[in-house]
């Protein structure tokens, strides 16, 4: 089998040894203009205090583990997908569930509440991305609705709809991320670049709304820009697979949980990691991020059954909750920032609360 | 880590990366300088030398890593769980209890991580040992796994039964305690990968995925082999030069402005973030009270002081509120420029609408807003309104995003910052309503009836028989709690 496009006298070693110097190049780029760490600037500010949590639902219901959960704008919604197929939403306020959907599929691993309030996107091992929208009549069969939206030729691990009800974005186990056209189905544009599996995107809150972020297997995490498909900026400083990914609430600036036990905060200014949130205690990987409204604390959702909650300035770690039976596959904190909710593998979610007193 | 990474042992490494953090925390407590106290323990005629109690255990965690006492707990429980320390007085209860009950390091000769994956055979050699040690000594699962194995493996039997003696014999030569350490040891590692009754699924999971993942190693050396295509790797480099290129002619910003910006944030959010603040009158989730949503909801006729001043921090924040983006028309109205908003609203709906609307909109756009004498014409620059007017012949999705961004940056740079010294904005914060707190309740235990809202569904399907027309992609409201309980 020839090798096409190499040239005479490259092989794939030297060009090996020549994208390893390109990389150390820019390792001192970055360096130059880095005059100054998050945790010096962040000294003149007080220290936290001890921070209370306490959970106040426990969201039972579904048959196996809870993979995925997503908040819908209202702050009191929610919709979770599970292993066993189902995907629920409930009013997490009163308990209630609202709606159940059972998919022919098994590890629906990404679910979605769209902006309306009025559809929910889920997706998993069937490679597909589906769009159902939320009937009000209970006796109406919500899978006679489904739209199948996003085809990819691997498991689907994260979606989201965009501003609007009318585009849905996908990252998929093949290894790239789409952009779809909910009411026709159409692939709007497509994102190569990843190397391995992408388990996690996010959105950016930013004025232009039109970058989002992703974070894979191959240990990347890129920014893409929405409109051309391009790969605009990459970080690779992570040891293990990034599991999740998220937008700190200003947009400059973004957060990722990795199987290496680390999250990491990146700075898309000054185009590098600028914090690590590491502690020799915490051993096992994390899978799930996300900011708390101000941006203050990071809460990360770990495989050995806890939620760590960092201190985004500082670095350290402000607190530590128990109470899962299994993993946690996802942490979400409300719209308005009034609750966080948990999703397991102990098929539970619960919705805490908390504050410094 | 991903279901595919599960079948193609990528959870092999996974969990190897977690075996070594543990590693690193068991050499480190077995520090001769920092590492823990050892003492002998007495096991009934016997003294076993360098063991410890759980409450040692927990105290070193509690003092090396700075943590609390239930992290110390869980973390402690988490080493027993993988086979780094054992029990010495319940060997098959997996628990670290924090009292004098005597635990051990295991040998690094039988860590799991040493060891992977433990094999069929040395099963068989060990369950063969205690069988012909004590006859009946096997329990019920033993019993059934030996007679399993015998089996499966029948062919090597004599193997294993002759090895199984071996190993007696070899054994009998040592002294009391060694063999009664490494009994407790052997012991101790097979709990933890043979499990009794799959408690712990992780390790039949385990067992389950070595032999999935010998298979598929197979296959893809397999169709590497065969195939011996560089091609992939040389897709993957040259992505990974245009990456590098692009980003070494980028322009940075020093670290000092960006970092500060993050402080500031913060700074700025905090009263406005329930964890860091709280939230007035309470948090529905404490209280169960959903003042808080009915007060900030879109609707409220006059609404709370810190939403008020949240449109202050930032233009976007303004349009993102449904509230602030109407009193913000209501504004340019006065000014005469509302047509900018109007339009901006317009390019929103076409970025994010439906597909099959596009050029119906476009058109409408142009009509209203860009035709020459329109009704409702946008200032923007000629060089944009050329290249505008040239898209539209070939409309798509983004063919407004140049206008769009000149109007925004025109309204954030000379409306906005001109609306928030406006009277009308001064007079919103004036008259904006601060919540008193709600006194906790005389009786906490009495919990309020938690009411149900009409969900964002129900809302759009009202205001649709309402209108009479489709609302499409509405805001979601909550309506007042007072109409509808469950």
């Amino acid at each position: 089998m020839a090798c096409q496009g190499l040239q005479g006298g490259e092989t794939v070693a030297s060009l090996k040894r020549e994208s390893e110097s390109l990389r150390k190049k820019l390792e001192e780029e970055r360096k130059k203009l880095s005059d100054i760490e998050l945790n010096q600037v962040a000294e003149k500010i007080e220290v936290l205090g001890p921070l209370s949590i306490k959970t106040r639902r426990v969201l039972k219901g579904h048959g196996n583990k809870v993979l995925c959960m997503d908040w819908c704008k209202d702050k009191r919604r929610l919709v979770s997908s599970s292993q066993d197929g189902k995907v629920i939403v409930w009013d997490a306020f009163t308990l209630n569930k609202e709606h159940g959907v059972a998919l022919p599929c098994t590890w629906v691993m990404a679910c979605a509440y769209a902006p309306s309030g009025c559809a929910v996107a889920c997706g998993g091992l069937d490679n597909k991305c589906s769009v159902f929208p939320l009937s009000l009549d209970k006796n109406e069969n919500l899978s006679a609705k489904k739209k199948s939206v996003a085809m990819h030729t691997n498991y689907v691990s994260g979606c989201t709809f965009t501003s609007s009800d009318m585009q849905i974005l996908t990252s998929s186990g093949d290894g790239t991320c789409a952009l779809w056209d909910v009411e026709s189905g159409q692939l709007l544009q497509s994102f190569h670049g990843h190397t391995a599996d992408v388990l996690s995107l996010d959105l950016a809150p930013s004025e232009t709304g039109n970058t989002f972020v992703s974070g894979g297997c191959d240990k990347k995490a890129n920014i893409w820009d929405m409109r051309s498909g391009q790969n605009i900026q990459s970080f690779e400083s992570h040891e293990s697979d990034i599991n999740c990914v998220k937008y700190y609430p200003s947009g400059d600036a973004f957060a990722s949980a990795s199987d290496d036990a680390t999250c990491r905060f990146y700075d898309l200014r000054a185009d590098r990691e600028v914090a690590v949130y590491q502690k020799d205690s915490v051993i096992f990987g994390a899978s799930t991020v996300d900011f708390s409204l101000s941006g203050r604390l990071l809460f990360a959702g770990y495989n050995d059954y806890t939620i760590n909650v960092w201190d985004v300035l500082k670095g350290t770690r402000a607190s530590i909750l128990f109470g899962h039976e299994n993993r946690v596959s996802r942490v979400r904190v409300s719209p308005d920032g009034t609750a966080l909710c948990s999703a397991s593998w102990d098929n539970t979610l619960r919705v805490s609360w908390a504050a410094y007193l | 880590m991903t279901i595919n990474t599960m079948a193609k042992g990528g959870w092999h490494r996974e969990q190897m990366s977690c075996f070594r953090k543990m590693e690193k925390v068991i050499v480190a407590m077995q520090d001769p300088d920092m590492g823990m106290k050892m003492r002998n323990q007495r096991l009934l005629i016997t003294v076993i030398p360098h063991a410890m109690t759980g409450r040692d255990i927990i105290a070193w965690l509690i003092h090396t890593y700075s943590i609390c006492e239930e992290e110390a707990l869980h973390l402690s429980g988490l080493l027993v769980r993988y086979g780094y320390i054992y029990p010495l007085k319940e060997p098959r209860s997996l628990v670290l209890r924090p009292d004098e009950s005597p635990y051990r390091f295991q040998t690094p000769y039988f860590w799991t991580s040493t060891r992977w994956p433990a094999s069929e055979l040395d099963y068989a050699i060990y369950l063969a040992k205690k069988n012909i040690r004590k006859q009946g000594e096997l329990m019920e699962y033993e019993k059934t796994r030996y007679s399993l194995l015998h089996k499966r493996i029948n062919h090597t039997w004599d193997f294993v039964v002759m090895q199984a003696r071996e190993q007696l014999r070899a054994s009998k030569q040592r002294r009391k305690a060694d063999r009664i350490v490494f009994e407790c040891q052997e012991q101790a590692y097979w709990l933890i990968n043979r499990p009794p009754v799959c408690l712990l699924l992780l390790y039949s999971l385990l067992h389950f995925c070595t032999i999935l993942f010998y298979i598929i190693l197979y296959c893809t050396l397999l169709y590497y082999t065969i195939l011996c295509n560089a091609l992939p790797y040389y897709t993957t480099i040259e992505t990974c030069f245009t990456v590098f290129k692009q980003a070494l002619g980028r322009n940075r910003v020093k670290s000092s402005i960006c970092l500060e910006s993050f402080v500031k944030y913060s700074e700025q959010y905090q009263n406005h973030d329930p964890i860091m603040q709280g939230s007035l009158p309470s948090n529905p989730w404490i209280s169960d009270d959903t003042a808080y949503w009915t007060m900030n909801s879109e609707t409220v006729p006059i609404p709370t002081r810190l939403r008020v001043e949240r449109w202050s921090f930032s233009f976007m924040e303004l349009l993102n509120d449904d509230m602030g983006r109407r009193e913000f028309m209501t504004y340019l109205e006065k000014e005469f420029s509302a047509e900018n908003l109007c339009f901006w609203q317009a390019c929103e709906d076409i970025k994010h609408g439906e597909s099959s609307r596009i050029i119906e909109k476009v058109e409408m756009i142009y009509k209203n807003f860009l035709a020459p004498g329109a009704a409702r014409w946008v200032n923007i620059d000629s060089k944009t309104m050329d290249k505008t007017l040239e898209g539209i012949r070939n409309p798509h999705r983004f063919i407004m995003d140049d206008a769009q961004m000149h109007i925004y940056f025109l309204m954030k740079k000379d409306s906005y910052p001109r609306y928030l010294k406006s009277d009308l904005y001064k007079n919103m914060l004036a008259k904006a309503i601060v919540p008193q707190e709600t006194k906790k309740s005389v009786f906490p235990f009495v919990r309020r009836q938690r009411h149900a809202n009409p969900s964002p569904a129900q809302a759009v399907a009202q205001a649709t028989e309402e209108d009479g027309h489709a609302k499409g992609a509405g805001q979601a409201g909550t309506k007042s709690a007072a109409g509808s309980h469950v």
